[in-house]
């Protein structure tokens, strides 16, 4: 007992006076917080992870949460998650595993760069009353286009590559069925097949129920190969070879065996209850050429009928790490940047691993364009994603589309609380817990999914059209559009962006 | 907001510049006084093989030996002159304008295709990034630009351009919003045969500009025009498109037009679209292009700038406006408004 108890995160009050004793809070918190005792609720507010679950189910608004009600001694340099890591080593002697993404307070780009509209000189379009283009192909593009042409008629002879058509340049990014639950994946397909868009399976395989919608998912194929057949590669709209990920660049996965049921067993190909350890390389990658030879393996397998991705972590070689896969037959590059989230990742990695997706997209583009092959691969970004003028920005710095993550999981009702690896998720989302996932309704959620795309959507197609762009392969690279604030000037040269006011 | 116009004599007739300065001259109210430009096709028949470099210069005797030094490297040059000016209270001028007419040698490109061309464009690029002082405004053969800051009037007096003949004219009047009062930024803009005018904004410049300077283009005008020459000489010269295929590159149909065509034109279509993303034009813009066999004038694809054509005989012109031209062209046969994107194409015959 040298270390002893360390103060409580959350500080949860119950007022009484409005409390009608209905019990929602103690059946909803999975953590066991709550309990009724003589007529009266009362808390262990220890166990409380902040997932505001109760809050939410609460007819009275009568709970209260506190962050830190009781801190310790303030100083700069000893925070108290630099403190509390330290506790919890000293006792365990092992890694820290933490949830969702980097919890460290970097600045974020995003937010120091502003987006341009016209005035005067030029008009602004108004997209109720004019077509606005979101459209997007995710693919290989011809460098040129070459025709024979006889009279009038054109005859084309370039071969397109087969590209992904979306209609907003937004899609979900990969969480496998294991990570999160069957209810989370299958509201995401039924909002990605409304909304004219894609998402990813993660490496969890593609479970049955999900064939439907497998039009619009993209299978993943990842260090630990689960759920890979030829059967799983021909069903996706296209495939993706996961080498990084933004949250944990350089390591691989960990799905807890206590995760393993049945299902999860069965659409991973992994024995019930066995520990399913993604290893950090690919066994079969050890350089740049091995990676190809997988993306013409895995097109050979499918025919050359499927564009195949390749994602990597935004580290700080990305660029060229990027000019190598574009020189693959791969299509498409996805960059995770180090705001990425996870379920389960090394704190240590969360927080210190990788460089943000702004930086490494601008890098990317850049160099693919020095290079002379920015066609020959699309640019997907991701990690941090939070809102549609993200999505803008991270367009105007040269990235094709994005995935989100973390915002459909919020719009599913997921407070960002990052307890994902204790599996206990009460929103249903990232737990397979049949009783907590059979909260999460498909059809409501599907919907919430969908409205928070269409809504970005709608967001992206005025900001174009305040910017006078009236298409969105003209918003794409576009710099000259964004401005930094207060962002230092050697970051606004990797961004190749000028200062407000220049 | 500027003014435009064009005119070429299909036939291959020529036409001197009293016609255009009267017709710019009679858009005045669309510039501000503050930049003015001609070009002109077959201006000079006596060195009509060779490419007429015009180069602006701050101060001769600062950076003209650097640029003979360069054009010596890469060929031969046979004639050399200062542009003929003529005083005019209007102008001031603030740079000697200069022409070389240069005969490259194509062994010392040997890889290209076009060897001559790519040495041109070359030394274009070479000597507007590194000679301080000096800048190529134009460099094609038997091609002639006239431009300074003024009204159309003036820099037409000032050039004296009715001394000039030629099958093609481009006009523009300028309504400076950049870079006011700079010879370099006045139209038209022109890189080896492609000469533009341009009104209007291009939103996608900054697209625009990463795309082509990928392929080796430098842009150094501050402004957005240029990078329409570039462009052209890209998809034209370079990648070999017609320019009726060039202009649906930069100005693509809507996706949900290319959804209705027929299956072979929806694969050409998807492929112009897919490939030449980057150089799709976006803002508002009416634009016209020459080169030496023809001129081609379009506008963005909903149409945010006035574009109007007419024709009589062998004749065709394009203009901002229709009233300049009538004053060109008084017994004008048939006027007509193109829609939007769609290309306006004047060849010339044979």
């Amino acid at each position: 007992m040298s270390i002893g108890s360390v103060p409580v995160r959350f500080g949860i009050s119950v007022d009484h006076s409005q409390c009608m004793l209905c019990g929602r809070c103690i059946e909803n918190c999975p953590y066991d917080v709550f309990r009724i005792e003589n007529d009266r609720i009362h808390v262990n507010s220890r166990k409380c992870v902040a997932c505001h679950r109760c809050i939410a189910m609460c007819p009275r608004d009568a709970i209260h949460i506190r962050e830190r009600p009781v801190d310790y001694r303030s100083h700069p340099l000893w925070t108290p998650e630099a403190r509390e890591s330290i506790y919890n080593q000293a006792r365990t002697g092992k890694i820290i595993l933490a949830g969702m993404g980097n919890a460290k307070p970097y600045p974020i780009i995003f937010d120091q760069l502003v987006l341009d509209a016209c005035q005067v000189t030029n008009p602004s379009i108004d997209p109720l009353r004019e077509p606005m283009e979101l459209r997007t192909y995710i693919g290989k593009k011809p460098r040129k286009v070459e025709y024979v042409r006889e009279g009038s008629d054109v005859s084309l002879t370039t071969e397109l590559s087969p590209n992904l058509q979306i209609e907003t340049p937004i899609m979900v990014g990969h969480m496998s069925y294991g990570a999160i639950s069957l209810n989370a994946q299958k509201s995401i397909a039924m909002a990605v097949t409304e909304m004219g868009t894609y998402m990813g399976t993660g490496e969890g395989g593609l479970h049955p129920s999900l064939y439907p919608y497998q039009d619009h998912m993209i299978v993943q194929v990842a260090s630990g190969r689960f759920g890979v057949d030829i059967n799983y590669l021909e069903r996706g709209a296209a495939i993706e070879i996961k080498i990084g990920q933004g949250a944990k660049p350089g390591i691989g996965g960990h799905l807890p065996g206590e995760k393993v049921c049945e299902d999860v067993s069965c659409t991973r190909m992994i024995p019930i209850g066995s520990d399913a350890i993604s290893p950090a390389p690919h066994h079969d990658i050890y350089s740049i050429e091995d990676l190809k030879q997988l993306v013409r393996s895995l097109k050979e397998a499918t025919e050359w009928k499927k564009p195949v991705f390749v994602k990597i972590a935004a580290v700080h070689n990305s660029a060229a790490i990027a000019a190598g896969i574009a020189r693959s037959a791969a299509d498409a590059v996805v960059i995770d940047g180090f705001r990425g989230g996870t379920g389960a990742a090394p704190r240590v990695f969360r927080d210190h691993v990788g460089i943000p997706i702004e930086a490494a997209v601008a890098s990317v583009d850049a160099k693919l364009r020095s290079q002379g092959i920015r066609n020959e691969v699309s640019i997907i970004a991701s990690g941090g994603i939070r809102e549609s003028a993200d999505v803008a920005k991270v367009i105007a710095l040269g990235a094709d589309a994005v995935y989100i993550g973390t915002a459909a999981l919020v719009a599913m009702g997921c407070r960002v609380c990052g307890t994902c690896y204790r599996g206990l998720c009460p929103w249903g989302i990232a737990t397979q817990r049949p009783d907590l996932v059979a909260r999460l309704d498909p059809a409501v959620a599907s919907r919430n999914v969908a409205n928070l795309i269409h809504a970005w959507t709608l967001e992206l197609s005025e900001l174009m059209g305040a910017a006078g762009i009236n298409s969105i392969e003209s918003l794409r690279g576009n710099r000259d559009r964004l401005r930094g604030y207060l962002l230092d000037e050697a970051t606004m040269r990797v961004l190749d962006v000028k200062p407000v006011g220049a | 907001m500027c003014g435009i116009i064009a005119v070429i004599d299909r036939s291959g007739g020529t036409m001197d510049g009293s016609g255009i300065r009267s017709a710019l001259s009679m858009m005045d109210e669309r510039g501000s006084g503050e930049g003015a430009g001609y070009a002109v096709y077959g201006a000079f028949p006596e060195f009509a093989d060779y490419y007429a470099i015009h180069v602006f210069f701050d101060a001769i005797h600062e950076s003209k030996a650097a640029v003979d030094q360069e054009l010596e490297k890469w060929g031969t040059v046979v004639h050399e002159e200062e542009v003929p000016t003529y005083e005019n209270r209007n102008i001031r001028k603030v740079h000697t304008p200069w022409r070389y007419f240069f005969r490259p040698d194509p062994s010392l490109m040997p890889q290209s295709m076009t060897p001559e061309d790519d040495i041109v464009m070359h030394l274009v690029m070479k000597v507007n990034t590194t000679i301080p002082g000096a800048l190529v405004f134009s460099s094609g053969k038997n091609v002639g630009i006239f431009k300074a800051s003024g009204w159309p009037e003036d820099v037409a007096d000032f050039y004296r351009i009715q001394d000039y003949s030629g099958y093609i004219w481009l006009g523009h009047n300028r309504y400076p919003t950049n870079t006011p009062g700079w010879w370099g930024g006045a139209h038209p803009f022109n890189l080896l045969g492609w000469s533009v005018v341009h009104n209007g904004e291009i939103t996608s410049y900054g697209t625009n500009r990463r795309y082509i300077e990928s392929y080796g283009y430098r842009c150094t005008m501050y402004t957005d025009t240029e990078v329409v020459a570039y462009l052209f000489d890209l998809l034209v010269r370079r990648h070999g498109l017609d320019p009726e295929l060039a202009v649906k590159a930069l100005a693509p149909p809507f996706w949900e037009d290319i959804d209705c065509m027929d299956e072979k034109e929806q694969r050409l279509f998807r492929a112009i679209r897919l490939a030449y993303g980057s150089a799709m034009m976006n803002g508002p813009f009416a634009i016209v292009v020459a080169q030496p066999d023809g001129i081609v004038g379009f506008t963005d694809r909903i149409k945010l700038r006035p574009l109007v054509c007419g024709t009589r005989g062998q004749r065709l012109y394009i203009s901002s406006e229709e009233a300049a031209i009538r004053i060109m062209e008084p017994g004008i046969e048939e006027v007509f408004m193109p829609r939007a994107g769609e290309p306006v194409i004047g060849r010339l015959a044979g």
